[in-house]
């Protein structure tokens, strides 16, 4: 297929991979901050080629992954009214709040869609004007402009049966508070392609001076990936220390400056907890003071509605490795796969379940 | 800022147990298989011989039947290549045909919506005639049950079949061998798409068509052309899940290679843009055959020659016993693990 061929191209790969092993020279720790990244590593089994030296680091940048627990039971609680219709990105039906995920809350008879655009949720509050519509609006920069434009059409329209459940994250913030960890180890940084394509990338130069760290805005397409790494592979070598752009197919310095403007136009930059790493300030949008009428926080009184991660739960060591599953005081008694108390006892890959599904007989006799 | 814990975050899409019925559980994948083993195996399943094929194999004086059954619920009921009279029909032809069978009758029960309009069920039942001619079956018994309006959506059909095997013929799942060449009859994901794109709202139009067909004349084709140790018509689940749980009851490595598969573009580009791996997605009219290595160019030639199987294609073969795995060698070189669908598949966010 054009344009995808080219960058899954067998040869191609190989000679990158060849200009990567024989550029490093040193161990290197480097940050693919996009989920789509990290998926594409895996689906394409590129992760398992790279030169030994290079230790990839899965980031945060995941929308699904990041959405904070309450900010699921707050959908929940939305979504179990009989008169809202309850809208959704498909992937995030199957999050689980703190007692159970969208999916149940369907199965329960409420009404829950997957859309796949949130203009579409506009199109159904103008077809049931009986109902109220709410739309989960989540995700990073590349969500934002759309979900902004539903807001905006609604306004303009003047319907007044639509709202939207906010939680976006932005990469920047989280960057920055990655850099600033004590414990951070990431020398270099994959930026997200697609987040560069609305953002553009003029927020790295100064990241990458201030923490002297490679940033190279980097594609989803092995091709793409393996040009990324070369660049900050290069750069790390070199002990150099710049923003640089391997995905000028799709993103430009400035970024997309109308969908920028739709974004500065209904949304505001706020404080924002991130699910398993907690409040990163300045790091989310929320709606603007002239946008307040379609907060669906507000409209349907969830605000109040506060969720902790269990506190029984070591998550943060568990995914360090600094501790393992069985030496959690909580590990197959409070916390199993029927009851996770956190991600990895939840997620299919996480440490957790793997032990409680192979070890658990051995740990408890 | 100081203690944050960004390495290692997994990400926590679960499927988590519930204590409802979701539609996961119908996907054809793991959900499908956990009610199955935890509640209609154990309560209902203990006669029955665990093979788990498309269809169970019945003895009867020595003589071996293969009986299936199956409910079609698709939305909608008309879509790009077929129906759900077409498909219900193919559905039971095919399971039958997947244990070498050959296809003798149908039963078929209609779950009518009180409202649904004649000229659609005429239709329907116009398609139904036309598969089963096609597949050489006759409707041996029937039934009808009306529900009030809201108790179904519009038509379901059940229909069960039965068939004759042939003597010597041994196909099941739990056959594959070491060295084993896998074939697939056709392009991959066809259905599944064409459905998605025929869905009300999805914003995207395509020329492709379901792939819905009875294969078992070019399966008896087949039978003739060579040694076959295993057939499956990878359906819900698509072709990943059905290769899962074949290297499970066999017990053995598999290997797919990226390159050889074969998709329609316009079913590759859908799955780009929805985020769907082709290799989750539905067929109706496609099978998968492990065929001992000598008889595989064999049996590649005499299914490119039939109505059904122009696009087949080497797609793998089994490198190993005494390890249930799937691996995929990827176009660029790498490898990776191929499980089953998790439970819905899901358009993801961006």
């Amino acid at each position: 297929m054009k344009y995808l061929d080219e960058y899954r191209d067998p040869a191609k790969v190989k000679a990158l991979l060849n200009e990567i092993e024989s550029a490093v020279t040193k161990n290197w720790v480097i940050m693919e901050i996009c989920g789509g990244q990290t998926h594409a590593f895996l689906h394409n089994g590129l992760d398992a080629m790279l030169p030994a030296q290079i230790e990839l680091v899965h980031g945060p940048g995941c929308p699904v992954c990041v959405t904070p627990l309450e900010q699921i039971d707050r959908a929940i609680a939305i979504a179990s009214r009989p008169d809202v219709i309850f809208t959704s990105y498909g992937d995030m039906l199957r999050v689980p709040g703190s007692s159970k995920d969208l999916f149940a809350v369907r199965a329960q008879g409420s009404n829950v869609r997957i859309v796949y655009s949130p203009l579409e949720a506009v199109q159904i509050a103008e077809a049931n004007p009986d109902k109220q519509i709410v739309f989960f609006a989540i995700g990073f920069e590349t969500t934002a402009p759309a979900n902004a434009m539903a807001v905006l059409q609604a306004k303009n329209k003047n319907i007044k049966n639509f709202s939207v459940l906010v939680s976006h994250v932005r990469v920047p913030p989280a960057m920055e508070a990655i850099l600033s960890s004590k414990s951070n180890r990431v020398q270099g940084f994959l930026a997200a392609g697609h987040v560069c394509a609305v953002m553009g990338f003029h927020e790295y130069p100064p990241l990458a001076e201030k923490y002297n760290v490679p940033i190279v805005v980097t594609g989803f397409e092995p091709i793409d990936l393996l040009n990324g790494l070369l660049a900050t592979v290069k750069q790390l070598e070199a002990g150099e220390a710049v923003a640089e752009n391997q995905y000028q197919r799709a993103v430009k310095f400035e970024g997309n400056e109308s969908a920028q403007k739709t974004i500065r136009n209904v949304f505001q930059s706020t404080d924002r907890k991130w699910r398993g790493i907690g409040v990163i300030p300045q790091s989310g949008w929320g709606l603007s003071p002239e946008f307040q009428e379609f907060d669906a926080e507000k409209r349907f009184d969830v605000e109040n509605i506060f969720t902790q991660e269990s506190s029984l739960c070591i998550a943060g060591e568990i995914l360090q490795g600094l501790k393992k599953p069985p030496q959690c005081p909580a590990f197959g008694k409070q916390c199993t796969q029927q009851t996770p108390l956190g991600a990895p006892m939840v997620s299919a890959e996480g440490a957790c379940a793997a032990y409680y599904r192979y070890h658990r007989e051995a740990i408890h006799g | 800022m100081d203690d944050l814990s960004f390495e290692g975050y997994t990400c926590p899409v679960p499927f988590r147990p519930t204590d409802t019925v979701i539609l996961g559980h119908g996907s054809g994948g793991t959900l499908s298989r956990d009610l199955l083993n935890r509640l209609f195996l154990p309560e209902l399943g203990k006669a029955a011989p665990r093979a788990l094929d498309d269809s169970a194999v019945v003895t009867i004086d020595s003589q071996r039947y293969a009986l299936t059954t199956d409910s079609h619920v698709v939305s909608p009921l008309f879509f790009p290549g077929g129906d759900i009279g077409r498909l219900a029909i193919c559905g039971t032809v095919n399971d039958l045909a997947m244990v070498g069978a050959m296809p003798v009758a149908l039963t078929c029960g209609f779950v009518l919506e009180e409202g649904l309009s004649f000229d659609v069920l005429q239709r329907v039942v116009a398609s139904m005639k036309a598969a089963a001619q096609e597949a050489g079956v006759y409707i041996a018994a029937g039934d009808t049950k009306v529900v009030q309006k809201g108790g179904a959506d519009q038509l379901f059909i059940n229909t069960s079949g039965m068939g004759k095997i042939p003597e010597g013929i041994n196909i099941s799942g739990a056959n594959a061998k070491e060295g084993d060449v896998l074939i697939v009859s056709g392009t991959i994901g066809d259905h599944g798409i064409a459905v998605l794109s025929a869905r009300e709202g999805l914003g995207f139009e395509t020329a492709l068509e379901s792939d819905v067909a009875p294969l078992n004349h070019l399966i008896q084709a087949m039978i003739g052309a060579g040694e076959i140790h295993v057939l499956r018509d990878p359906t819900r689940g698509g072709l990943a899940t059905s290769l899962v749980e074949i290297s499970e009851q066999s017990n053995v490595t598999i290997e797919l290679i990226e390159q050889n598969l074969p998709f329609k573009p316009a079913v590759k580009a859908a799955c780009e843009m929805l985020g769907f791996d082709p290799l989750y997605v539905a067929n109706e009219g496609k099978l998968v055959a492990f065929v001992k290595e000598n008889d595989a160019q064999n049996v590649l030639d005499v299914i490119k020659k039939t109505k059904y199987g122009e696009d087949a294609a080497v797609i793998g073969r089994v490198i190993g016993t005494g390890k249930s795995q799937v691996r995929l060698k990827t176009a660029i070189g790498g490898t990776r693990l191929v499980d089953m669908l998790p439970g819905e598949m899901l358009p993801r966010i961006c």
